[in-house]
């Protein structure tokens, strides 16, 4: 079988589990909808938690990130997993035994303010869309390249899915959905790993594996190797640096930061039955991360491995079938700009290596490789039987849905809960709020569906915008009000104001009002916009803290909760 | 309940809440060794020596955090369950505790 009917069978077999879980799993009440009865067990719902937190940028594109900034890429790998100690310590279990739906509840709660809770629910919904966007577009990419058909039938099948589970079953058929469709990805991502690995080093672990001598080359390290490839054709060592301490710095903890303040992600701890299981739930979470981020720095090593050796310096004549098959997506191009029919790939900005290109006749790199491809393409280009590739396809397709749908019910439930509940009509029934979550869920799917199919200019660099803005405004008022009893309204609320609005500043001018503005010679302090998050955070609780000091302590009555919510046992 | 029972249940919950600050500061300040100092602060430095062919400080900052940030969570839960015992806040196990599963 081609890998066209592979990749049918295994997504129709996939997405039947889904269906099926969801009709298994409808639900009839507002608590089911926005936090599955909050019955959901501590394993499952770390195993949620990561299918949830996993999108299509971890499975399809963290590898491939990485592959071509080499030591640098810990930016990713340390700030997507440490966030989940600061989730764990500091949030997790005070929310949960606060035990409402919603993360603009606790705000709107805690600070005793209507204000603050629309505050909230705004940056809720901005975070997530400019999330869901990518998932949908992710999908629509893997059904075109896999499936063969057009992007806008790709994004609709996965609309319908996606529609079918989050509006039959709420936050509970998400849950399920999720715990199936981790064990989809991460097998999907596990076996081509252990397929390369064995074939480069012969260790069947790829996580220690990329660390091994390579088969055939006794006595060189893997990482050895791959530094001499690298350094051969201009790049940098693969193990070396090449961004400044400060940003590495500020990027890894704004992503940190962020993780531990999107909503999506600290919904879930909503779902589990006690406070010591929201913090055992934290521990299963990162585990099942932690399962794919050991991989993905040993998949970049491989691939990157690969792709020099089969690509570079090759006569384009004898370019190996994958590269031909990718190169209709438009993910790889050749240009043969000396026309000597060889493809030269190298570092073509790096002026301490312009005279050795030019004494070998080189006129610039002669591929342009979309980083996707490394993850996509890495067991075609490792020769793996067709029935993994499909298995990628259906594993990027787990990854980007599980996600969709965890935010999708932030998004309905923001509107449902947050504005029409608690704001603006707060004498409807459960069931008509029920039905509103429903409509919204619904209407979410649709809006995220267009811009997958039509997506805006920018989706890249909002990411930057939805950690930076996690980790301004969520993060510090949510540790305060915890941790801070006399932290009062009028404090958090500016502070909020303050961090978004200096980090939305900062991003909106050097990603759009002055992109060319955008390097390290004019970053303050040599910060990138997508560590600025981190100096928001700070600018947030330095203005909280001062400011708090010059307006009333809250009530008595909030007070009280903020001591209820730091003990365990129900008072 | 009589005002002493109260003011000692306080006293109880104050002292609760302190121990968890304690363990709170101590893991937080792991957490950020681990990532901020040797990930990325002393990364250059730990370059120089090697283990199972990764270069130390590459090896810190694409997987050695990870696994160091699952120890810290593994501590503090372990930690926390028993400081809930000790001070008598732990929640209580219902009869049947079922899981929609």
């Amino acid at each position: 079988m081609g890998i066209l009917g592979w990749t049918y069978l295994f997504v129709f077999i996939s997405f039947s589990i889904y269906i099926g879980i969801a009709i298994w799993s409808r639900v009839v009440s507002t608590s089911g909808f926005y936090v599955a009865g909050g019955s959901v067990h501590p394993i499952a719902n770390g195993a949620a938690t990561a299918a949830d937190w996993m999108s299509a940028a971890s499975f399809i594109s963290m590898a491939g990130i990485i592959s071509f900034m080499g030591r640098d890429g810990s930016v990713y790998l340390m700030g997507w997993t440490g966030g989940y100690v600061l989730l764990a310590l500091l949030l997790a279990p005070y929310l949960r035994k606060f035990g409402q739906f919603t993360v603009p509840d606790f705000v709107g709660e805690r600070y005793y303010s209507k204000v603050a809770r629309i505050v909230a629910v705004i940056c809720a919904i901005f975070v997530s869309f400019t999330y869901v966007t990518g998932q949908m577009r992710g999908v629509g990419v893997v059904f075109s390249r896999f499936l063969e058909i057009e992007i806008f039938w790709g994004v609709f099948i996965g609309m319908v899915i996606v529609f079918t589970y989050a509006v039959l079953g709420g936050m509970k058929g998400i849950t399920y959905t999720q715990v199936a469709q981790y064990c989809v990805l991460i097998f999907a991502y596990l076996l081509p790993a252990i397929f390369i690995s064995m074939a480069l080093t012969g260790n069947v672990i790829p996580q220690i594996g990329f660390g091994s001598e390579v088969t055939g080359d006794e006595g060189v390290f893997l990482l050895d190797k791959l530094n001499g490839l690298n350094t051969e054709l201009g790049f940098a060592a693969y193990t070396s640096g090449q961004k400044s301490t400060i940003d590495v710095f500020f990027i890894t903890a704004a992503l940190m930061v962020g993780t531990a303040g999107l909503p999506h992600v600290i919904i879930r701890f909503f779902t589990v039955p006690k406070v010591s299981d929201a913090r055992v739930s934290a521990f299963w979470a990162l585990l099942f991360i932690a399962i794919l981020y050991l991989t993905a720095p040993a998949i970049a090593a491989f691939a990157r491995t690969n792709f020099l050796q089969t690509v570079s310096n090759k006569p384009y004549v004898e370019a190996p079938e994958w590269f031909k098959n990718w190169e209709t997506t438009g993910l790889i191009k050749f240009e043969d700009k000396n026309g000597d029919g060889i493809m030269q790939y190298y570092n073509d900005a790096n002026p301490a290596y312009a005279d050795e290109a030019a004494s070998r006749g080189w006129k610039g790199s002669e591929i342009i490789v979309d980083q996707d491809i490394m993850v996509l393409a890495n067991p075609e280009i490792a020769r793996l039987p067709n029935w993994v590739v499909a298995l990628v396809a259906a594993g990027g397709l787990a990854a980007a849905l599980s996600t969709a749908a965890g935010l999708l019910l932030v998004i309905s439930s923001a509107i449902s809960h947050d504005l029409l509940k608690r704001i603006f009509t707060p004498g409807i029934s459960e069931k008509q709020e029920l039905t509103a979550a429903r409509f919204a869920a619904g209407a979410a799917v649709i809006v995220a569906g267009y811009f997958g199919v039509n997506p805006p200019d920018y989706v890249a660099s909002v990411v930057a915008f939805a950690f930076g803005l996690a980790a301004s405004s969520f993060f510090p008022v949510l540790v305060l009000g915890i941790f801070s009893k006399r932290m009062n309204k009028e404090g958090a609320i500016a502070g909020m104001i303050v961090g978004i609005v200096f980090t939305a500043a900062y991003i909106i001018y050097f990603k759009f009002i002055n992109p060319t503005a955008n390097t390290p010679d004019n970053w303050w302090f040599g910060i990138s916009p997508e560590g600025i998050g981190t100096l928001g955070m700070i600018l947030n609780f330095a203005v909280s803290i001062t400011l708090c000091r010059f307006f009333p302590a809250p009530p008595e009555k909030v007070q009280r909760m903020v001591d209820e919510i730091r003990i365990p046992r129900a008072g | 309940m009589t005002e002493g029972a109260d003011n000692s249940n306080e006293s109880n919950h104050a002292n609760y809440w302190k121990a968890n600050i304690k363990v709170l500061i101590i893991l937080i300040a792991a957490w950020f060794f681990v990532s901020f100092g040797l990930s990325i602060l002393a990364v250059e430095w730990l370059d120089q020596f090697q283990i199972l062919g990764f270069p130390l400080g590459f090896w810190m900052a694409q997987q050695g955090s990870i696994v160091a940030f699952l120890v810290i969570i593994a501590v503090y839960v372990v930690v926390m369950n028993r400081l809930d015992k000790k001070h008598g806040v732990e929640e209580e196990e219902p009869d049947s505790r079922e899981f929609e599963i």
